[in-house]
């Protein structure tokens, strides 16, 4: 017979997934509380808007088993795309946004449908190629884009009387925006969808075997991850109301792949982590300046030799199997 | 249920299949048996989509599958097993398990994004019946394990209850043994026993001919490709050809 | 000067550049036919080889003729330390892992090149004089006849290296099957380690030839880099003609739109034509 005790310990493991958002969204809603400091709040809105991107990416390399070296060009579209739309072709924001995320789908879908029929090498070069492609546009297409110096003068977004325009009401648009991203995939992984595309990551064959349309995944959670990176673009042309070409050059979408690493090739809840570590590190090691790179660069490499899994994943994964072997020891 | 046409299969100019043909009855455990490089995994491979065959046709239930992809041969009811376990290390052992029930679990992304009810609802019964297939294959106490922590022997269970968790109309059966000890062997034979008995239709490509013997219906021989004999067991052991085939090799590489 | 001239001048630039991405996409084809992966680290070897014949001319002293094959010299060394330290000691097999840890030394050596040589652009003087020479009515520069010749000795080499050595009919043979190279006692990690030397030389020699015509910096690789890659794809990734063709190729087309649309968008004619390509034939041209 279980007790009071079990009961609640069977409960909470139940809904592990689902308190865990709960407690961590209580968190954020009274973050803007205990942090006033409008540089620190901008730095964790910086965090919510790439985790937003991150997110999505993770599906792709830790779900899908693809790379791609090009995500920042999508955030590229969703930022230049809601800058464009609004200002110069003066269309209400969130409108655009929706619209803006669809022409990313349908990119997505053009870029991926042929590179996804081959092995990951090719996908690296089309996303890279891309990236730069769309990269060189937004430097030298000056009339539309506003060239090197970049694209002013966009609007905030609005909801009814609010205005999102200083950073603690960022907070609460960003980290909704995170927090529903992170919701959906934490969904779609704990679904059988999320078990087929885990199958695929691991082992194309095997999965086909189990009746995965292997190819068909990799296109959606492709289109899927343009999507949620367009719409991160578009919240942060938003928020800073600026926009300029080197928020979105190749060197970016490494980052986001640092992220991706050090968070735990799929591992959705390390995407958080990730994404904190590599935007919090140059502040943390500021002093360092100009051993920033080889630090980025050693942080990957060392995560990649020892703890491939990444961090999280790593550490949980360790403890996990500690556990299970103590308990049947 | 399973019908092979004159099914052929060249590697670069190397012949692996030649015409081979042979048919499963409902229920029936076929085992498929010759030495090494015969062609008994390719085989395999082709009727399940992983490879594809050259001239011949498959039929699955009258209809021909021989040019499906893989994963809708799957969608069709078969499901298999790997002679190189591929077992998902990254997931649990339950959860490898309802992969095995992908087809079932068939979702669209947004219903499984927004884990709408009906979803949770259809959730929970695919994991019932995940517990109750590594229930069957004597599995449910390490159902929470990472699949990575098992034995051997253990994986291999995991792999068979993952084939048959979504109660295929064909199993497909890569040596199920290989590797394993006395003990074990005998553990995998009364499970395959058991899911003959549930009605099960199975092809078993095994090494092992006690095993074979003991829970084939018909047997298929399979020499350099080609098809030399096929019965019921009795009549197959005492086949002249076959004893040529096994023992000539043994001859020649003694 | 008449469309003929111009026509001249363009292709003749285009087989300069295509020369050098050439011999990038041999390098990344090297790493790829041994390791299966592709190597990223591929684009900084190029701004090593400028940096150290920088280094070599002006820290040194020495002459072009010295510090031209001492630089090539010193790229293959870091080509070999990058696999030692880098890439052998991974544990996993698993190829996104691999890719991704070249990703990461190709930052360390980026960051590491920043740190010793500066941000700063420096110039490096070409290998034959500055004077152009007049070739049916076209200038050429001699860097540009050094490139060609050198590139061509190379190519001559390497083929050499591949059908007359030990050493590369073992890389052949790693290359066509792994599991049955090692069966037969290849050393597979003496292969690895000299197909990543050979990777260091090739884009060490790409860049001594190249940084004269361009400037010299720490991230000049990344660009060039990345076409040469783009080459490798184009031709059929892993295939050596094929590499060379896609290197001409991509250089030429680069050269003619740059010539008679917009230089402004010369490396994104470079990408969009790699991405048609692609579509229409995934394996690229000489692609098995």
């Amino acid at each position: 017979m279980l007790t009071t005790r079990d009961n609640l310990f069977y409960f909470i493991y139940l809904h592990r997934t689902g308190l865990t958002v709960l407690a961590l969204g209580v968190v954020l809603v009274a973050w803007p509380v205990m942090e006033s400091n409008p540089y620190n709040l901008g730095l964790s809105n910086l965090i919510a808007i790439y985790a937003i991107v991150v997110l999505g990416l993770n599906l792709f390399i830790g779900y899908a088993g693809q790379i791609s070296l090009g995500h920042a060009a999508f955030f590229a579209i969703g930022a230049y795309g809601s800058a464009i739309g609004t200002v110069t072709l003066g269309g209400p924001a969130w409108p655009v946004m929706m619209a803006v995320a669809l022409v990313a789908a349908l990119i997505a879908l053009a870029v991926g449908l042929p590179a996804l029929k081959l092995s990951g090498h090719y996908l690296a070069m089309a996303t890279l190629g891309f990236n730069i492609v769309v990269y060189t546009i937004l430097v030298q297409w000056d009339a539309v884009t506003g060239g090197p110096s970049g694209f002013a003068g966009i609007p905030y977004l609005t909801i009814g009387s609010v205005v999102f325009d200083n950073e603690i009401h960022f907070h609460y648009l960003v980290w909704t925006f995170a927090m529903v991203a992170l919701l959906l995939c934490l969904n779609l992984v704990r679904s059988g969808v999320g078990r087929g595309l885990a199958a695929l990551a691991e082992d194309e064959t095997a999965a086909a075997a189990l009746g995965v349309d292997t190819r068909r995944a990799k296109v959606k959670v492709f289109i899927l991850s343009a999507v949620l990176a367009s719409v991160a673009g578009s919240l942060f042309a938003h928020c800073y109301a600026f926009v300029s070409p080197d928020s979105f050059n190749i060197f970016v979408s490494v980052d986001f792949v640092i992220m991706v690493v050090v968070g735990g090739m799929g591992s959705i809840w390390g995407t958080l982590f990730g994404t904190a570590l590599i935007t919090l590190l140059p502040e943390w090691i500021e002093a360092l300046e100009s051993f920033k790179d080889i630090i980025h660069g050693l942080i990957l490499v060392m995560i990649l030799l020892f703890l491939p899994q990444g961090l999280v994943t790593g550490i949980v994964d360790a403890v996990r199997t500690r556990i299970a072997l103590n308990r049947h020891a | 249920m399973l019908e092979l046409r004159n099914v052929s299969k060249w590697f670069g100019g190397l012949p692996a299949l030649q015409d081979v043909s042979f048919r499963i009855a409902p229920g029936q455990v076929t085992a498929l048996i010759g030495p090494n490089g015969a062609g008994k995994s390719t085989l395999i491979n082709c009727i399940s989509g992983v490879d594809r065959v050259q001239a011949g046709s498959v039929l699955l239930a009258r209809r021909p599958v021989e040019a499906l992809p893989a994963f809708k041969i799957a969608a069709l009811g078969v499901a298999r097993t790997f002679q190189n376990l591929k077992l998902f290390s990254r997931l649990t052992v339950l959860d490898n398990v309802l992969t095995g029930l992908t087809v079932a679990a068939e979702r669209s992304f947004a219903v499984s994004m927004m884990r709408l009810p009906a979803l949770r609802h259809q959730e929970r019964q695919l994991r019932l019946r995940a517990l109750k297939a590594l229930d069957d294959f004597g599995l449910a106490k390490k159902a929470h394990w990472p699949a990575s922590s098992l034995s051997y022997g253990e994986k291999k269970r995991v792999e068979m209850a993952r084939a048959f968790v979504s109660d295929p109309r064909l199993v497909l059966l890569d040596e199920p043994v290989a590797g394993l000890n006395t003990e074990e062997t005998a553990q995998i034979a009364r499970h395959i026993r058991r899911q003959r008995s549930a009605g099960h239709t199975m092809l078993l490509v095994e090494h092992d001919m006690e095993l074979v013997m003991e829970v084939a219906d018909q047997v298929v021989v399979l020499d350099s490709g080609r098809c030399i004999a096929s019965g019921k067991p009795e009549a197959v052991r005492s086949n002249p050809l076959v004893l040529e085939a096994y023992l000539g090799r043994m001859e020649a590489t003694a | 000067m008449s469309g003929f001239q111009d026509l001249l001048q363009f292709v003749f630039a285009g087989i300069t550049s295509g020369a050098i991405y050439a011999l990038i996409a041999l390098g990344f084809c090297v790493v790829h036919n041994t390791i299966g992966i592709v190597n990223f680290a591929q684009v900084d070897f190029v701004s090593l080889g400028g940096m150290f014949l920088f280094s070599g001319l002006f820290w040194s002293g020495l002459p072009m003729v010295v510090a031209l094959p001492c630089a090539v010299a010193a790229v293959t060394l870091v080509g070999i330390v990058v696999e030692r330290l880098g890439v052998r000691p991974s544990r996993s097999q698993n190829h996104l892992v691999l890719i991704f840890l070249t990703i990461g030394i190709s930052i360390i050596l980026r960051g590491g090149m920043k740190l010793i040589w500066g941000k700063n652009r420096m110039a490096v003087p070409p290998l034959a004089g500055e004077e152009p020479l007049r070739i049916a009515g076209a200038a050429i520069l001699p860097q540009a006849v050094a490139i060609l010749v050198i590139t061509t000795l190379a190519i001559g080499l390497l083929v050499f290296f591949f059908r007359g050595t030990r050493l590369g009919l073992c890389m052949r043979a790693v290359a066509s099957n792994q599991t049955a190279a090692a069966v037969v006692g290849i050393p597979v990690g003496r292969v690895k380690a000299a197909s990543f030397a050979l990777a260091g030389g090739l884009g060490g020699l790409a860049g001594v030839l190249v940084t004269p015509i361009t400037t010299l910096s720490y991230d000049v690789g990344v660009l060039l880099g990345l076409k040469g890659f783009a080459a490798a794809i184009l031709g059929g990734f892993g295939s050596f003609p094929g590499a060379v063709l896609g290197g001409l190729l991509l250089g030429l087309l680069e050269s003619l739109s740059a010539g008679y649309w917009s230089s402004a968008y010369k490396d994104v004619s470079a990408f969009v034509v790699l991405l048609l390509v692609l579509f229409v034939r995934p394996k690229g041209l000489l692609g098995k």
